[in-house]
């Protein structure tokens, strides 16, 4: 296994495969190289990951996986490029800008990448997910935005919380996955009964995830005022794609030609170029009335004091991006809403992806308890050709079958579903079962 | 010694090539002359001139049109024709066209699509001398659309570049590559839409609503429909026609004011460029706003007992000057004081860039509306950053001012115009009072055609002292091509190199 790049992503990811793989770093920068020597089990070269001699000398002819991780794109392409001149490893790249994972979702595999990763993307598609669900606190995409994992947290006064999951179970094509309650991972039945303080694991149409939402917590009417603060990528990211949604955002940004940019870009986001820290700024634009207001600078100190302050304004919710990784709880504890760490998320799926390499999506929960993950079905499952209820027989128990898309189309699994091949199925599994779900399925 | 920067040789072989191509039309008017048994001199003299003044102009070496002469072409196109067109009416010797300042002012008016005229007795000219009116406003129209498209746009005079942006011209160059193409193409959607209203005039007098339509006035005013210019061999205009043949020349005149790159694509099956433009939305909104106000101030002076007449009335004469063709079909001068300024007001409206249409334009009011309400925005939020849109696209500032710019400009030279109107007029015994000289000024400046007073859709211009004429005659020329052209020429920086 090797890895490009031994900046903050990449020595994540050397870290968590350090222990069950043989992992050879590459990285241009000789004191990265030494740091990494003491720190962790791996065996570190200094050198051009796009050079086809120092990938020859960390062994890329018998690798099973090649992660590119540096700071630049194009140095991440051109290395798996050039790595599979010599040898056949999985590889994957890690990138920024959007539009390198735009063309290379056109045709899967281009430039010979057989997993693309965009940071930026990932985070705003996260942020988004969150804004657009007032009580989750985590959203997932699977099966080309067909199928959506949700992870709600019940608050006490919800009208959910006391109800069984059969009462709760109003909406079509919505399955109850799991339910964490004090750190364990229940598989929910008819019968059990959702408690406050819950965080429950729903899987469905995008749809029905918003109708639980509203189920959840109905005073919270969907947002609708956002205030994007810091328009770097991730920030532009989230305006783009909030626009999509028919939101209307406002966005903070400082450099007044980035501003200018963003402006031109935007046409439905009301772009105003100043320092987001500024109180009588937020003051005379009443930030203090926003549904969401979303931090996105470069710096997380800033990122922490434009969250708390629109918070002591009175704004609904506050997303924080955390850009170093360990800040995530603090950041929670302190007062921020959610906070969302790109690069904690994009060493996460490019690990989630070393491990069950089958799987088409995945997502990790609640700290690495339970997996949600999206499998594409081939003869040799055992979900294959017959009814759920049968083939659960054959499965260790903690898993739940979440949704199934055959084509376009999505399918709420009962016990009498007959599932088949080329179906792609979603589904919630405990940690301590996965590889023997993996293999079997 | 001081060297004339401009290659005015390569603008005189251009203006040589165009004088050229008039022989063509002269040749045919010639024709209709000879078969009517009128005089068929008039035309040949002329045509004769033309042909060997242009031949001695071509001979001058021609290099590539620079930006500084476009602007002299242009300019010494549209004089040159202007000069040529007059010569037939002072040579036929009728009426008050002999006199050589009211030939000028009749055939400016005519090749500058405007539709002002001294005729006071239609009946004193001939049909060959009508169809030579008909005749140059079509020159000028396919003149101007070419122009529009070929020249202004790459010149960028007052916003015309935003043309470019609003059409995506991007996708035609795609599809045509070289703009000779283009203005051939949109040549002949001109062509075709003259063809289409012949035929439906002529189809109306078959289906028998038409009773006194002929093939010489169907060609008439097909020919001064589609350029938005406005002449008829009728004193009455359009109100000598049946109601059929007024309704059936509204879509006419409306196309001919809108943006032919649009209409090319609508007939290309493409529609969504035309619903889907800001400016096609704009234009056609002001025209049923207008329609909705002129109709309701008729029903208020109860002008009309029924429905029909009060619409058909209220909407063929806002098209008209809105489109800045001026048939009329009622002398609107008869009009309150209510519907007669809504109408001045839809003199400064024009239609489409990208048309026959004169006029401020449409295209340059919306970016000063979008503009305006952009600064009133970023008034309560001042670091607010919002670009102007049109069609999705952003304008760029430069353009804006621009277009603020040539607003200005237009405002100033028509109200310099209307003071000069009222001041020449009380030199002499004639008394011409504000209201009256601001439509004048207004509706030759913006090429619109009739005004008020003795200048109304039923009137003429030849009340006005020769000094007006020659004024008016100056600044239907300076606004047919978009003034800038014209001013650019009077700065000493456009001779030095």
């Amino acid at each position: 296994m090797i890895i490009v790049g031994a900046g903050q992503v990449g020595s994540s990811i050397a870290a968590s495969l350090a222990a069950e793989h043989d992992v050879v770093v590459i990285d241009t920068d000789p004191a990265r190289v030494d740091e990494l020597t003491y720190s962790h089990d791996v065996l570190p070269i200094q050198g051009d990951g796009t050079d086809l001699e120092t990938l020859e000398e960390a062994g890329i002819a018998d690798a099973d996986m090649l992660i590119a991780s540096t700071d630049s794109d194009e140095t991440n392409i051109v290395t798996c490029g050039v790595s599979a001149i010599v040898g056949n490893p999985f590889t994957i790249a890690r990138v920024k800008q959007p539009q390198y994972l735009h063309a290379w979702e056109q045709r899967r595999g281009a430039f010979d990448v057989d997993f693309m990763v965009c940071t930026d993307l990932l985070a705003a598609k996260s942020i988004v997910g969150v804004i657009g669900l007032p009580t989750a606190q985590d959203v997932d995409m699977f099966a080309d935005g067909l199928v959506q994992m949700t992870e709600f947290e019940i608050p006490a006064e919800s009208p959910v919380a006391g109800q069984t999951v059969a009462e709760a179970d109003r909406f079509d094509s919505l399955t109850f996955a799991g339910i964490f309650r004090d750190g364990e991972v229940l598989v929910p039945r008819g019968e059990t009964v959702i408690e406050a303080e819950d965080d429950v694991i729903a899987i469905g149409s995008p749809e029905s995830m918003r109708a639980f939402s509203t189920a959840v917590a109905p005073q919270e009417d969907a947002a609708t005022d956002v205030v994007i603060v810091g328009g770097g990528e991730i920030g532009y990211q989230v305006a783009r794609l909030l626009e999509e949604g028919g939101y209307k955002p406002r966005l903070f940004e400082r450099d007044e030609d980035r501003a200018r940019w963003l402006a031109e870009n935007l046409p439905d986001t009301t772009v105003l170029n100043g320092d987001a820290t500024d109180q009588e700024l937020l003051e005379r634009e009443s930030v203090g009335d926003a549904d969401v207001l979303v931090s996105a600078l470069d710096n997380d100190q800033k990122n922490l004091l434009s969250t708390l302050i629109a918070k002591r304004m009175g704004t609904g919710r506050t997303v924080a991006v955390v850009n170093t990784g360990d800040f995530t709880e603090l950041f929670e504890a302190v007062g921020v809403d959610v906070a969302v760490s790109p690069r904690e998320a994009t060493a996460e799926e490019i690990t989630r992806f070393t491990r069950a390499r089958r799987a088409e999506n995945v997502a990790i929960i609640e700290g690495d308890r339970a997996e949600v993950i999206e499998l594409e079905i081939d003869a040799d499952s055992a979900l294959a050709g017959r009814p759920i209820r049968e083939s659960m027989a054959d499965l260790p128990g903690g898993i739940v079958i979440g949704a199934i898309t055959r084509g376009d189309s999505l399918i709420k699994p009962r016990g009498d579903t007959v599932i088949e091949r080329g179906d792609h199925v979603v589904l919630f599994t405990d940690v301590d079962v996965l590889s023997e779900v993996t293999e079997k399925l | 010694m001081s060297r004339v920067a401009v290659d005015w040789r390569t603008s005189a072989t251009l203006v040589g090539t165009v004088l050229k191509a008039l022989t063509v039309p002269l040749a045919g008017t010639a024709a209709v002359a000879a078969w009517y048994g009128e005089a068929v001199v008039p035309f040949l003299v002329p045509l004769i001139g033309s042909l060997v003044a242009g031949v001695a102009l071509e001979r001058f070496d021609r290099r590539d049109l620079g930006l500084r002469e476009s602007y002299l072409m242009v300019a010494l196109t549209w004089l040159t024709i202007a000069l040529v067109g007059a010569v037939p009416f002072v040579l036929a010797g009728h009426g008050v066209l002999a006199e050589p300042v009211n030939a000028m002012f009749e055939s400016m008016s005519g090749v500058t699509t405007t539709g002002a005229t001294v005729i006071d007795s239609f009946d004193a000219h001939g049909r060959s001398i009508h169809l030579w009116r008909s005749v140059l406003q079509w020159m000028g129209g396919l003149g101007i659309l070419v122009l529009a498209v070929a020249v202004l746009s790459q010149i960028s005079v007052g916003g015309a570049q935003l043309m470019e942006t609003e059409t995506q011209t991007q996708d035609l160059t795609k599809l045509t590559p070289r703009i000779e193409e283009t203005a051939r193409l949109l040549g002949l959607l001109y062509v075709g839409l003259t063809a289409l209203m012949v035929c439906s005039w002529l189809a109306l007098r078959v289906a028998g609503v038409a009773p006194n339509v002929t093939l010489y006035q169907a060609v008439a005013h097909a020919f001064t429909a589609v350029s938005t210019a406005g002449f008829s061999p009728e004193p009455a205009s359009l109100g000598a026609f049946s109601p059929a043949i007024q309704w059936v020349t509204i879509p006419f005149m409306f196309l001919g004011a809108t943006n032919f790159i649009l209409l090319y694509f609508l007939l290309r099956g493409d529609p969504s460029r035309l619903t889907g433009s800001d400016e096609f939305r704009f234009y056609a909104a002001i025209v049923l706003g207008l329609t909705a106000l002129t109709g309701t101030f008729l029903v208020v002076d109860g002008q009309f007992s029924r429905v029909e007449p009060l619409v058909r009335h209220a909407l063929f004469q806002v098209v008209s000057i809105v489109t800045t063709t001026g048939y009329a079909t009622v002398d609107f001068d008869l009009w309150s004081a209510g519907a007669k300024h809504v109408l001045f007001l839809a003199m400064f409206v024009g239609g489409m860039a990208g048309s026959t249409t004169c006029s401020i334009k449409t295209l340059r009011w919306l970016v000063v509306v979008k503009s305006l309400r952009r600064d009133l925005f970023t008034e309560i939020h001042p670091e607010a950053i919002r670009p102007v849109r049109l069609s999705g696209q952003v304008v760029d500032e430069e353009t804006i001012k621009d277009i603020y710019g040539y607003v200005l400009l237009s405002l100033v030279l028509f109200a310099l115009l209307t003071v000069f109107v009222v001041v020449d007029a009380t030199r002499t015994v004639t008394r011409v009072g504000e209201f009256d000289a601001m439509g004048a000024a207004a509706a030759t400046f913006l090429n619109i055609g009739p005004a008020f007073g003795a200048a109304g859709p039923y009137g003429s211009y030849l009340h006005f002292p020769d000094t007006t004429k020659v004024a008016m005659i100056v600044l239907m020329w300076v606004g047919r091509i978009e003034i800038i052209p014209v001013l650019v020429l009077l700065t000493p920086a456009y001779w030095r190199s």
